[in-house]
């Protein structure tokens, strides 16, 4: 199980939650599993986030390797200009 | 990719020189075509009819006489574009009005004719029916509630119950954690303000500008001035229905972006109006055009407490954040609220924010996409409290600063940062320690981004006689060709001149994401190095075959194929000139390539210092010095590097200073020209000095961080700090024009005088 936190304004659409406990060994199933968990995020989810790993920041690697300690927090999209 | 930094700290032959820009004859004879150059047989002139309100239903459009001009070729409106509901749709709606005009400015029909005049003419002949509606500029009056509501299906999001009333909140959103009440109550300071700024454009020199040309096969091409063409061949082809195959789109020089060419405005009306022609179209934006309908940034009210105990330990920060950006959801409060304490070691942190629409043009991003502004309300109040506990600012800030471990105000840990070596960098400067004389003030303020990767592809082939031909996919709005042709000649241990980068089109590369989020050096330079070391891969693979000795046994070291091992043999190198002369008859030709998706681009700080002193009589400020140190990672080309740093600090005293989008009670945009807007120039500003600091970031091999972004988030603070300190007024609305100052002053006055 890895600790999954939610960032910015995600906590606004989990009815104040902050933190879940996700089954997943990537990126991918650790979204998938959010989503199972708490249904009102999965939208944003699938429209794109933000995974922080331990404090790099992961946009687009569902397939990347999470360990069960790691430091994980889903923000919101980023974009910059 | 292994992440090498380590093992090659100064050993760069390259990478940190300055060489010769390879755009910059191009640009200064005139050579380089930018998005207006380009021209094809048989082109039409597009121009685009824009409503006049503020806020208006469209009751219908009869453009039957504009039609019937000889010379008109075509005419568009929202009809020819078929209505979406899906991510597309604001887009949709602000590249051509549908049922309501929602701004000033807002694209409601276009046509194509023989001539720019007959198509001006073809404007004034269509006839559109507008129902005027009330309308709402301000942030604040927006969000009451009895404002004129832009869209009836909008209810605020990250609220629950989802509202049953619609209103011009798009998103509610908040996050925290800590107790900040009991932060407060630990504080032995306590300040709290409100903080306004207003919506500034990014002032690029060069209008939006592009040409179309579809064939009757349904083939097209544009040739368009834009940060990311890929993302313009992706949007257009969604929004006139075609295969992204069937549209090839090249990018054209560019005469700035800083965000606000990250996005479609007239290419698809270009693309439609040439399909209806059959012929090919140019569309070039006026000055006004840009002004009143491409994305300025998002103005905003921002209320900031913050507490602080005597000892300097700032004990909690909350931040109340309300942004619109014009007409459609998508102002960039989140990453405000993100970045805004994102300077400190905050245990208790509280942040609400608003996602706003009033009628004004669709926000686009501009530098740190709504940095500045947090920043401004943050750094501003740090000021105060460093004031009123008698605390150095930079000592202040030093005692606060987010460092390697520190947990951040939005959540992830931060590993190897430079914010303590910025801040000591500016403490250590010499202009710290100049002397002030009547009327001038210092400011301090720090900054933060985040900066991203993305989706990049990069092909990298060697020419027979030797030379290097670099295809990246991101367009060089800052100059980034430079940046790539340092790199792959380090890798490849040839000069740099002996490497030319171009911009390749949407047909020759896979996708690229756009040039933004001060991604490119990072991520188009990773590709870059990875697209050079396949290439050496396989170089030393010919050299391996030409010797008859295993590929294994091969190493590449100062451009060249040299035997490595106890069996390799005695052979001569093999340079990378003998290589690519033989390559034709010993396999063919070798070329490296890397299609990949860059993370951990690692986050940028800054600090930036400035003098400045106030006319008491005219409220007009001088800029007398300007500091900014940076963290760049690794500076590939440290002259860009600088130049991105200045660039970002004169914008923001432009931000801070003078720029305003003004509006008239009838909704109408009052200043859309640089006469009126006034941007600053070269004499309204002293020599910026830099300082690069480096902390190598650990997700790219040579430790580069991104620079374009981070460099605009501190100025609005630090300058408004420092005419705070000059005049003894807090100044918490931006722009600090003259006329505000001397208010300000004045009225200071009058109320002395009254005592």
């Amino acid at each position: 199980m890895v600790q999954v936190r939610l960032g910015g304004s995600l906590q606004s659409y989990s009815g104040g939650r902050g933190s879940f406990e996700i089954e997943g060994a990537t990126i991918g199933q650790i979204l998938a599993g959010l989503g199972e968990a708490c249904p009102r995020l999965k939208p944003l989810l699938e429209q794109g986030v933000a995974v922080a790993v331990d404090g790099q920041i992961y946009r687009g690697s569902l397939l990347q390797p999470v360990r069960p300690d790691a430091e994980v927090f889903i923000l919101p999209k980023l974009a910059g200009g | 990719m292994p992440l090498d930094q380590s093992a090659k700290p100064n050993a760069f032959s390259k990478v940190g020189t300055r060489p010769l820009r390879p755009d910059g004859i191009d640009k200064v004879t005139g050579r380089a075509r930018f998005g207006a150059d380009m021209n094809a047989p048989g082109m039409l002139i597009g121009r685009v009819l824009r409503s006049p309100h503020a806020h208006a239903r469209i009751r219908s459009i009869d453009a039957s006489e504009a039609e019937a001009l000889p010379g008109v070729k075509a005419v568009v409106t929202a009809a020819d574009f078929p209505d979406r509901q899906d991510e597309f749709r604001d887009v949709l709606v602000n590249v051509m009005a549908r049922d309501k005009a929602l701004y000033d400015g807002h694209a409601v029909a276009a046509v194509a004719a023989t001539s720019a005049g007959i198509a001006r003419k073809a404007l004034s002949l269509i006839k559109v029916d507008y129902e005027v509606l009330p309308h709402v500029i301000d942030v604040e009056a927006a969000m009451l509630p009895d404002a004129p509501i832009l869209h009836d299906t909008m209810f605020t999001k990250g609220v629950e119950p989802t509202p049953t009333k619609p209103s011009n909140v798009a998103a509610r959103l908040e996050f925290g954690r800590g107790d900040v009440a009991a932060g407060f109550a630990e504080a032995d300071v306590v300040i709290e303000k409100t903080f306004r700024t207003e919506a500034t454009h990014q002032g690029y020199i060069e209008p939006h500008a592009c040409l179309a040309s579809v064939g009757s096969d349904g083939q097209g091409e544009l040739w368009v001035c834009t940060q990311g063409h890929f993302m313009v061949r992706d949007t257009c082809a969604a929004l006139l229905g075609m295969d992204i195959s069937k549209l090839r789109v090249t990018a054209s020089e560019i005469g700035g972006g800083f965000g606000g060419k990250t996005t479609v405005f007239i290419e698809p009306v270009a693309l439609a109006l040439s399909r209806k022609a059959g012929r090919p179209v140019k569309l070039v934006m006026s000055r006004g055009e840009v002004f009143r309908a491409s994305g300025p940034t998002a103005s905003t009210s921002i209320r900031v407490k913050m507490g602080i105990r005597k000892d300097g330990r700032i004990t909690a920060g909350e931040a109340e954040l309300k942004y619109q950006g014009g007409a459609f959801p998508g102002s960039p409060v989140e990453m405000g609220a993100m970045s805004a304490f994102a300077c400190y070691e905050l245990e208790n942190v509280h942040v609400v924010g608003y996602d706003v629409v009033t009628n004004r043009p669709k926000q686009a991003a501009y530098r740190a996409p709504g940095a500045p502004m947090s920043a401004f309300a943050v750094e501003g109040v740090v000021n105060d409290l460093a004031e009123r506990i008698g605390m150095d600012p930079i000592d202040l800030r030093l005692k606060n600063a987010a460092k390697e471990g520190t947990r951040s105000a939005y959540g992830p840990t931060f590993g190897p940062i430079g914010l303590i070596e910025t801040l000591k960098a500016v403490k250590s400067h010499p202009h710290y320690k100049k002397k002030l004389g009547p009327n001038q003030g210092r400011g301090v303020a720090c900054g933060f981004w985040f900066n991203f990767g993305g989706q990049t592809c990069v092909s990298l082939n060697i020419n027979i006689d030797g030379t290097v031909a670099l295809a990246v996919g991101t367009p060089d709005i800052g100059g980034s060709r430079a940046s790539m042709c340092l790199m792959a000649a380090e890798e490849l241990g040839i000069p740099y001149d002996r490497v030319r980068a171009i911009i390749a089109d949407t047909s020759s590369l896979g996708f690229n994401d756009v040039t933004d989020g001060s991604r490119v050096t990072f991520a188009s330079g990773m590709a870059t190095i990875k697209a050079a070391r396949d290439a050496v891969q396989k170089l030393c693979a010919r050299a391996a075959a030409i010797w008859g000795i295993p590929e294994d046994a091969v190493v590449w070291e100062e451009g060249a194929a040299r035997p490595a091992g106890p069996n390799a043999g005695a052979f001569p190198p093999l340079t990378l000139r003998e290589i690519a002369a033989m390559a034709p008859k010993t396999g063919g030709p070798i070329a490296g390539h890397c299609e990949f998706n860059a993370e951990n681009a690692g986050p940028s700080f800054a600090s930036h210092l400035v003098d400045v002193e106030v006319d008491p009589e005219t409220g007009r400020t001088t800029v007398l010095r300007y500091l900014v140190a940076q963290d760049a990672g690794k500076a590939v080309h440290p002259a860009y590097v600088e130049g991105q740093f200045q660039g970002g600090a004169a914008q923001g005293v432009g931000w801070a200073l003078n720029e305003e989008y003004i509006y008239g009670a009838d909704g109408r945009l009052q200043n859309p020209g640089f006469l009126d807007y006034r941007i600053p120039v070269a004499s309204d500003l002293p020599m910026i000095d830099t300082v690069i600091v480096e902390v190598p970031n650990p997700g790219h091999p040579y430790g580069v961080r991104g620079v374009g972004e981070t460099s605009i988030v501190p100025p609005l603070a630090a300058v408004a700090n420092a005419v705070s300190h000059a005049t003894g007024i807090r100044f918490t609305e931006l722009p600090m024009s003259p006329p505000r100052v001397l208010h300000a002053m004045d009225a200071r006055r009058m109320a002395q005088a009254a005592e």
